[in-house]
């Protein structure tokens, strides 16, 4: 109907935009996208011709054409070959296969939970589901990590290995999605949770942290200051202040300062997450902190001790002193959370923006340009949702994240639901991307089936067009798909996948599965198809092949007429072997008269008569003759309109045969008839 | 298999990971298959409070398996045999040593069909069952196998046994077996007869529901269960008559209708599952 022509429509415009994206990987942008767009040679392809594509559900079909480079034709057709080019996509990893799995358990859980809940519950129900969702990214990450370091071949290490570091940029842009959309912490909590973040994420502190304190003389160490620095750089106040205590040991001439610092440490007010005091109380405290600290900086109190003299000024929110530590820090938005911490504290999440563009600028400073993970880290500071969840969809080689983000934020009821133009909103769209690359999967497909049973516009129909097109390798494989087609009403399609099973099974001289599958589609046509397999085979042999097939068909002989025909002529053959010939006869007779049995078979039913008609005793009576010579001469006698009988030597006898045997019977029977005992 | 995997997965509280650093690249992929994994269930003593078993499995070795696997039995302490979905039988040893496993044994093309150009040839080998040394396997070919452990082609072929497919094959006294098909059919086979017939045969009145299972009562050999595709278990005692002694709507049907029961009788006990696969 028109919805699936819309889909389809739709299907590909987004594919030809994803087709003229599909180079981009990781680039430094928009603008230098084509140069960095990777070439893929079709092995056997004639070089200097020009390939014409389809698109298909996960592949492209590529075919050589006429033409050549410049577009005239070059010369004589080529071999007509169809080369079908495959992305290799993410679906087959197989560490990948646990974050489709449990995520699609996470999505199905979001989609039945309570929308009842109002308020703080359905948030913190929200902010769970986003933490679980991050939880299995991280599970598996460390399955990757695992693999990376457990495997001896480079090449695989190597893929690991940015497997890992692409899954850990995905948590990095989901956590800050959660802390600013989804709990949409308000200020105060945003700094801590910000905090959290940095912590989490950026930079590895533990290991220097280890190095540092397991070494016989911690605050010699070369790294000691660099621990520090960090500490403070996080808001880790406890954390430096222990270090700190090490170095005023080791120093007793400093350890004046270092009390001083010490205190200042230990004072700095900091947001809480409790409602213990309010903003302005904060923010009247934080004031009077900072003047404090102003006030020793000023006085040279630090002077002699050029380390501790830049923690003050960091604490003083010094921008300067921070970028000094850009090394420490290793990224802008780790730059921009500790201004945050030490100037603005109190920060609204509408502030955010200005805050996260300066300090990218400032922390880049026009050495290097931002990449991808940038862009989209910034565009959630400005709260520009759909610029993230489209700046994850170019760089990102598969839907998954987009998609189940998306679902989530669509819940939180953040997304507005304008329209695409070609009508889905943008979370159906995301989800039936997703699912639709699921189902090129062998395995990963049923997942697929429950996304498309979440997207209320398309997903009906985008299962009906999918589900149709999985090979169906076993029969327990059809099984679960019909059972699948058969829980939503998919009529049409239960019925399409029964007859190629039953085509198959044909094909495979599987007669009795063939026969079974027609009877659960109900297909009388095919029923019959097989049916005429059997009597040919009958025909060509002289016997029934799958006795135990015919001999048990039960209720479903009724389907097909053909098939009717076929378990009685088999019930004729059976009284026969049983010698009860009168019955048989009788049976023989009703097939031809009443019908049952196609015009072709005639003949072989006739002959069937045969023995019947030359046993000592007489079977058929009088009656019955007549009707058998009224059959044998419908089926000679050229009539307007029938096929011509075949009208060969064998047949000619056969014939002349059967009009002897015929006569003969009607003799006997009218003698037997007549006579006083046969009346 | 995956599913298990999957299930801890969401227990592990992952915190501490951050060996490189995040960025966005072109990432390379690679193709996979399905493995043949051994899991020690863990000790099976540690009950809890309510009696609930605490043990988490773990996984002990794997190893890579051609093609879906259809069906497997131990044949031994260390030996399993595996039925896969391209028709090759496969005995897999697991040396308890240095907990690997590997391939013992292979039977390719146990199950074809006369066409080769569908499903290249190899029809799917649907059930297997074992009675040291005797391996016996059935497929969607219809036809059954019997294997020795210990002999490189198979003992002897029944070509087409059954015209539609069989299901499962499970042994009914050491030198009979029974079967079931997808025209729900329950056939005794008995195995010291050379002719390719079966000895006996059992149907369902009404409908032909195909039969995916069966399975022996372990001390009443002459009743037998089976589950067909529409979640209805019957019993059957093969003694008298060829008509199921009773019905059981174990699944409903259309709902949980399952494609692959597993079932097993222990004394008076039957275990019916209906698997609703994720992988």
């Amino acid at each position: 109907g028109p919805g699936r022509a819309r889909a389809a429509r739709a299907g590909r415009w987004v594919r030809r935009r994803a087709g003229r994206d599909a180079g981009r990987m990781g680039g430094a942008g928009p603008g230098a996208a084509d140069e960095h767009r990777p070439v893929t040679v079709v092995p056997g392809a004639v070089p200097r011709r020009q390939l014409c594509f389809a698109w298909g559900p996960a592949e492209v079909l590529v075919c050589e054409t006429l033409f050549g480079r410049a577009g005239t034709g070059e010369g004589a057709p080529s071999t007509s070959r169809v080369f079908v080019v495959r992305r290799d996509q993410d679906i087959y990893i197989q560490t990948l296969r646990k974050l489709f799995n449990e995520s699609h358990g996470i999505f199905m859980g979001l989609q039945r939970s309570e929308e009842e809940l109002a308020g703080k519950s359905r948030k913190a129900q929200l902010v769970q589901v986003s933490k679980n969702y991050r939880s299995v990214i991280r599970a598996c990450m460390e399955d990757m990590h695992q693999a990376a370091i457990s495997t001896r071949d480079p090449a695989l290490q190597g893929q690991y290995s940015t497997q890992v570091s692409i899954l850990s940029a995905m948590e990095l842009i989901w956590n800050l999605c959660e802390i600013l959309f989804v709990e949409a912490a308000a200020a105060g909590p945003l700094l801590l949770r910000l905090l959290d973040w940095v912590r989490l994420h950026v930079c590895d502190v533990d290991s220097m942290v280890r190095e540092v304190l397991s070494s016989e003389n911690p605050s010699k160490h070369k790294l000691f200051w660099n621990v520090v620095d960090i500490f403070v750089l996080q808001g880790r106040m406890d954390e430096a202040r222990h270090l700190l205590s090490k170095e005023a040991s080791a120093n007793p001439t400093s350890m004046n300062m270092y009390k001083i610092l010490d205190d200042l440490m230990k004072k700095m007010p900091v947001p809480s997450l409790g409602n213990t005091q309010t903003l302005t109380e904060l923010e009247l405290k934080w004031q009077h902190w900072h003047e404090e600290c102003q006030r020793y900086l000023q006085d040279g109190t630090f002077a002699s001790n050029p380390h501790m003299e830049s923690i003050c000024k960091i604490l003083l929110g010094d921008e300067d002193a921070i970028l000094e530590k850009k090394e420490l820090m290793t990224t802008w938005y780790h730059f921009l959370v500790t201004r945050l911490l030490y100037s603005h504290p109190t920060v609204k999440p509408m502030e955010l923006r200005f805050y996260a563009q300066s300090s990218m600028d400032l922390f880049l400073g026009g050495e290097s340009s931002p990449e991808p993970l940038d862009m989209i880290l910034m565009a959630a500071f400005e709260f520009e949702m759909h610029q993230v969840i489209k700046e994850c969809s170019i760089v990102l080689s598969n839907w998954w994240f987009v998609a189940h983000l998306t679902d989530l934020l669509d819940h939180c009821k953040l997304l507005q639901s304008h329209n695409l133009y070609f009508g889905s909103n943008m979370r159906e769209f995301l989800l039936l991307e997703y699912a639709s690359g699921l189902f090129s999967h062998h395995s990963l497909w049923q997942l697929g089936v429950d996304y498309f049973d979440h997207c209320p516009q398309y997903g009906r129909v985008y299962l009906e067009l999918h589900i149709e097109r999985i090979p169906l390798s076993t029969e327990q494989k059809a099984l679960k798909v019909l059972r699948i087609c058969e829980q939503r009403q998919m009529h049409e399609q239960v019925r399409s996948i029964c007859k190629i099973m039953a085509m198959k099974a044909l094909r495979n001289n599987r007669l009795g599965s063939a026969l079974s599958w027609s009877i659960r589609a109900k297909d009388a046509a095919f029923a019959t198809l097989i049916s005429d397999r059997f009597l040919k085979d009958y025909c060509e042999r002289g016997c029934f092949s799958d006795l135990d097939l015919i001999d048990n068909l039960g209720p479903s002989m009724l389907l097909s007429d053909r098939l009717t025909f076929l378990g009685k002529y088999r019930e004729f053959h059976r009284l026969y072997g049983e010698k009860r010939f009168p019955e048989a006869a009788r049976l023989l007779l009703t097939l031809m008269t009443a019908h049952i049995a196609p015009c072709s078979f005639w003949m072989t039913l006739l002959t069937d008569a045969l023995p019947l008609l030359e046993q000592k005793e007489v079977i058929f009576s009088a009656e019955q003759t007549y009707e058998l010579m009224r059959c044998l001469e419908d089926l000679t006698s050229p009539n307007p309109g029938s096929a011509p009988f075949q009208d060969d030597d064998v047949e000619t006898t056969k014939v002349e045969m059967l009009r002897l045997a015929l006569a003969r019977n009607l003799a006997r029977v009218i003698v037997k008839e007549g006579t006083v005992e046969g009346s | 298999h995956g599913d298990v995997s999957a299930k801890f997965c969401s227990r592990r509280s992952a915190d501490a990971l951050r060996p490189l650093p995040p960025r966005l690249q072109s990432p390379d992929v690679f193709a996979t298959d399905n493995r043949i994994s051994i899991w020690s269930s863990g000790d099976l003593g540690n009950a809890g409070l309510n009696g609930e078993y605490h043990g988490e499995p773990r996984l002990l070795c794997d190893i890579q398996h051609n093609g879906d696997v259809m069906d497997m039995q131990f044949l031994d302490q260390e030996r399993i045999v595996v039925a896969s979905s391209t028709g090759t039988v496969t005995i897999f040893r697991h040396h308890q040593n240095n907990q690997t496993l590997s391939a013992n044994h292979r039977w390719e093309k146990a199950h074809y069909h006369v066409d080769q150009d569908t499903s290249c040839g190899g029809a799917a080998c649907t059930g297997v069952v074992c009675s040291n040394p005797e391996i016996v396997t059935v497929g969607e070919d219809g036809r059954i196998n019997l294997f020795r452990a210990d002999q490189k082609d198979a003992v002897r072929t029944i070509d087409n046994a059954d015209s539609s497919t069989l299901h499962a094959v499970t042994f009914l006294r050491t030198t009979e077996i029974l079967t079931v098909n997808s025209i729900g059919q329950l056939k005794i086979w008995d195995l010291r007869h050379q002719r390719n017939e079966p000895s006996q045969i059992f149907s369902l009145a009404g409908d032909r529901v195909p039969l995916h299972c069966v399975d022996r009562h372990p001390n009443q050999q002459h009743i037998v269960a089976t589950g067909g595709q529409d979640g209805m278990l019957s019993i059957w005692d093969i003694r008298q008559g060829t008509m199921p002694v009773s019905l059981l709507n174990a699944h409903e049907a259309e709902s949980k209708g399952p494609s692959n029961l597993a079932l097993n009788i222990s004394r008076n006990r039957t275990f019916t599952t209906s698997q609703g696969n994720l992988f």
